[in-house]
């Protein structure tokens, strides 16, 4: 999927996190988490691996994590992409890419 | 990925609990408190501009989290929404158990309900009639078409009352007593036990009074309901308690189930306990009593 | 050198007779020698020793370079004394290289952070350190290791001269001229002033600061006149806001009830739950609800509590008056509530840390403890503690009483949320050991409990009243099924804190923290 414009997805609340997409060249990724020390490694592993899946092959990606688990992690990035392409509201690949 | 065990049409379902689908922290494991069903809420719960985050995050904790035994009970978007098909959808493709279809007026919208859940089911390779529906009545219409909704098809599981819409249409208020609606509960109750599905009361949100609360849990109780919506955690332990049977209803019911069998097998149709006349008609009413009773921690036998 | 707990204890921390932990009541039996401050005698009648200001009376007590200054932390985040100490010493008079033995310190004492970024305090010995102070601790800006130390680990130290205190700063609510202290009576009011009775009697030099001068006698005294060299006026020692919050409310968390309502049984279905029971309870969200809990047990038995333990608010307050308690023995106080009941209420009494925990004086408190319910920010499979250290490694809670009540106790019960975030509180290896896991019998998650197998007598009363529970590794399982396994911290070898069990010796150290890169 090609990021058309920033989007972003998630809230700065406990549990969640915020995560913003926006065009770029290549794949580049700013993270903060409030768990950084533990899970950093395995949080950027699994927002690239959701953008891999997606497609995303240019972007710059911004997350803010407070502690989010891995599949708010994925649903986060997944409507954050969606959303810069204008395509999150409808017809989503259940099952296919998003999974 | 999860895969949730085919869901029961008819299963214990005193309690189910509202949660915002969007909010991850809530979803996570809503299952610890032991309520029966959990009810993922895509509808007013979410905001406007985040039904699409939520049916992500839905998505998500449908396939990650093991909710156990509870069952996981989706309610969509209403039908003059943008958002119902998506919703659909997402449930199927996630495996929820059931779709609660929020303001169903007629029997039209679940059957519109039940088309687009079968495409869905076809679309994602989902076995078809799998995902079970129940219909949340809203409006005065919905309360007159109550039969119509109730029989409309194989899928439907039960009918719920939504008090807060309800109310506003009738032009009432909460009323301790349930006078505001008892018209409306009872009418309900009526089509679903004609129907053969069950019936839900509304939710209690004045989680301050635990004496309304308990005063309202023990009417819907003696009205015959199967189980009521909750807001929090905290309602459950009580409804769990006035839904439980007494120890003598156990008793008798046990009793009734092992004798009726008994009888059955010398081919006795009619005979009598503890005075009582009896007949294969009570065994459904025993055997509901000691399921209960078994998920109330009450009965560990084998009759159910 | 490896303790009992497993942790590695560096050598040059093993000297002038420093061993390390082993395994609790190791020091039982064996004997303390006891320091006597050497303190100035004032023979001639003074009409008071009311001085201007917080230098003339760091000068009057002969402040210098070098020297341990104390504190007390009754007025908890409120707190204003310990900040106007350490500006007046360090930036009105130029002291420095200068330690801070503190009962406890908060956020209220952030600014005391830029005193160690500067090197001007070069030693922190507290029982609880947080905020910015944490942060730079852990950074590795202290010249020396933050020495941390239960509450009754601290009046022990003092006691045995392992601390020396120069000078203790007692903030007190009011005082008469002469340096009556108590913790009522006056605008600034926290209750108890359990924690500055040690200090001030062991002390070289003993300045009380107070925002509200009294007739004399300030009776009955918590800190007392024959120990005070000099009183200090000042506008105001703490804001009372944040000294005692309104009183402290039993938590509405749906998740907090249910464990607490756990709590409650495991506690009703042991032996020790019989008429005249002492109890202590934390004031952390399931902590105090398991009172709410255990009220309806105490009813429905028809039993009474014989004594309230530890720091006190609200809800124990209540059943002190409602007479289901028959007795409160109070070190500190955390509302409004408790600071208007202590000495008022019949029954609500006074103690020193010493008293409360102590583990080498003839007997505390903690000891009579039948139940001790606690919180935890890690604990792991060997049922170690971990109070102090966030699961990123940097300091921010405190020990506080937490190993002094669990050793005493005849059950500790830590109440936890299985997870927090991602961070599972249930875990393989707790980053540092607090509380060893010999003190600790029951664990209470949202996810089931988990019973000390040191402990077969609890589990067969579980069983009896038919409580399920499960081994503690099944809900370690659970918490990283849910969380992921973590990565290790990655540490640096300079240590930045030591931790003394209450006995003494070493529990566990903490090194600084190395950010991870990606």
């Amino acid at each position: 999927m090609e990021i058309c414009k920033t989007a972003s997805a998630g809230t700065l609340e406990s549990s969640d996190c915020l995560v913003t997409v926006e065009p770029g060249n290549g794949i580049s990724l700013e993270l903060s988490s409030s768990v950084m020390n533990q899970y950093g490694r395995q949080i950027k592993a699994t927002v690239l691996e959701t953008l891999q899946r997606l497609g995303v092959e240019n972007a710059a990606v911004t997350v803010v994590d407070k502690g989010a688990l891995d599949c708010t992690l994925k649903a986060r990035v997944e409507c954050a992409v969606f959303r810069s392409c204008d395509a999150s509201a409808e017809n989503i690949p259940w099952g296919g890419i998003v999974r | 990925m999860i895969k949730r065990p085919k869901p029961e049409r008819f299963r214990l379902r005193r309690t189910m609990m509202f949660m915002n689908a969007q909010k991850p922290g809530l979803i996570k494991d809503a299952y610890i408190y032991g309520c029966d069903s959990i009810m993922l809420d895509l509808e007013d719960a979410v905001a406007e501009n985040q039904k699409d985050a939520a049916r992500f995050s839905l998505y998500h904790a449908l396939t990650t989290i093991d909710y156990g035994s509870t069952e996981v009970i989706v309610r969509i978007n209403g039908l003059d929404t943008p958002h119902w098909q998506e919703d659909i959808r997402v449930c199927v493709a996630g495996g929820a158990d059931g779709i609660r279809i929020a303001k169903c007026e007629s029997a039209q919208d679940v059957r519109t309900v039940e088309a687009a859940v079968e495409a869905a089911e076809k679309e994602f390779g989902v076995e078809v009639g799998r995902t079970l529906l129940m219909a949340a009545l809203e409006s005065p219409k919905g309360i007159l078409n109550a039969y119509e909704i109730c029989s409309a098809s194989d899928r439907m599981f039960g009918v719920a009352i939504s008090g807060g819409d309800f109310r506003k249409c009738m032009q009432t208020t909460f009323q301790p007593d349930g006078v505001d609606m008892l018209a409306a509960r009872g009418q309900m109750l009526l089509a679903a036990r004609a129907a053969g599905i069950q019936c839900f009361d509304t939710v209690f949100t004045d989680l301050d009074d635990d004496a309304g609360f308990e005063a309202e849990v023990r009417q819907n109780k003696a009205m015959g309901f199967d189980g009521k919506s909750l807001i929090n955690p905290k309602q459950i332990r009580l409804v769990h308690q006035v839904f439980t049977p007494t120890e003598k209803e156990v008793r008798q019911a046990e009793k009734i189930v092992r004798a009726i069998e008994e009888q059955a097998k010398l081919g006795i149709g009619v005979f009598t306990v503890d005075g009582k006349m009896l007949d294969i008609a009570f065994v459904p009413g025993a055997k509901r009593t000691l399921k209960l009773a078994k998920a109330c921690g009450m009965y560990e036998g084998d009759l159910v | 050198m490896k303790n009992a707990v497993g942790r590695e204890i560096p050598d040059f921390l093993l000297v002038d007779g420093k061993e390390v932990y082993q395994g609790k009541q190791y020091m039982d039996g064996k004997y303390i020698q006891k320091v006597g401050p050497r303190t100035r005698r004032y023979e001639t009648p003074q009409e008071t020793k009311v001085v201007a200001s917080l230098v003339d009376a760091l000068k009057l007590c002969g402040a210098r370079d070098g020297m341990t200054f104390s504190f007390h932390h009754a007025l908890r985040n409120g707190d204003f004394v310990a900040n106007m100490v350490m500006k007046a010493a360090i930036e009105e008079m130029g002291l420095k290289d200068l330690t801070i033995a503190a009962t406890s310190l908060g956020d209220a004492n952030d600014p005391i952070a830029d005193y160690i970024e500067q090197g001007k305090v070069i030693g922190i010995q507290t029982s609880g350190i947080r905020g910015r102070m944490g942060e730079v601790v852990s950074a590795g800006k202290l010249k020396t290791p933050a020495i941390i130390r239960s509450h009754g680990g601290r009046p022990r130290a003092i006691e045995a001269g392992e601390v020396h205190i120069d000078i203790a700063f007692v903030a007190a609510p009011t005082s008469d001229c002469v340096g009556n202290c108590r913790g009522i009576g006056g605008k600034s009011n926290c209750g108890s002033l359990g924690y500055a009775i040690t200090d001030s009697r062991f002390a070289d030099y003993v300045v009380v600061v107070t925002d509200c001068l009294v007739d004399f006698p300030n009776f009955p005294a918590s800190v007392e006149a024959i120990d005070v060299d000099a009183v200090v006026v000042v506008d105001s020692i703490g804001n009372p806001k944040k000294i005692a919050s309104a009183a402290a409310r039993i938590s509405q968390n749906p998740r907090d009830l249910m464990m607490a309502e756990n709590v409650a049984k495991v506690i009703a279905s042991t032996p020790y739950f019989k008429d005249g029971f002492v109890f202590q309870t934390g004031v952390g969200g399931p902590s105090l609800a398991a009172n709410l809990f255990l009220e309806k047990y105490m009813d429905e038995r028809n039993i009474q509590m014989g004594l309230a333990v530890g720091g006190i608010c609200k809800p124990m307050v209540e059943l002190l008056k409602k007479g289901k308690v028959r007795a409160a023995v109070d070190v500190q106080d955390f509302d409004l509530d408790a600071v208007n009941s202590i000495n008022q209420t019949p029954g609500h009494f006074e103690m020193s840390a010493s008293q409360y925990a102590n583990p080498a004086n003839k007997g505390a408190f903690v000891n009579k403890l039948d139940f001790v319910v606690l919180a935890a920010l890690e604990i792991d499979t060997d049922f170690n503690v971990n109070v102090l250290t966030g699961s990123d490694g940097v300091l921010r809670g405190a020990p506080g009483g937490h190993p002094d009540t669990a050793a005493g106790s005849k059950v500790c019960i830590i109440v936890t949320p299985l997870i927090r975030g991602r961070m599972a509180t249930v875990c393989e290896k707790v980053v540092t050991v607090t509380t060893p896991g010999d003190c600790v019998d029951v664990l209470v998650t949202d996810y089931g409990i988990a019973v000390n197998p040191l402990r077969p007598d609890l589990v067969e009363c579980l069983d009896k009243a038919g409580i399920p529970h499960v081994s503690i590794e099944s809900l370690k399982d659970k918490a990283y099924s849910l969380v992921g396994r973590p990565d290790d911290l990655q540490w640096e070898d300079q240590v930045v804190a030591v931790l003394e069990a209450r006995d003494g010796t070493i529990l566990d150290v903490v090194r600084k923290v190395k950010p991870l890169e990606l």
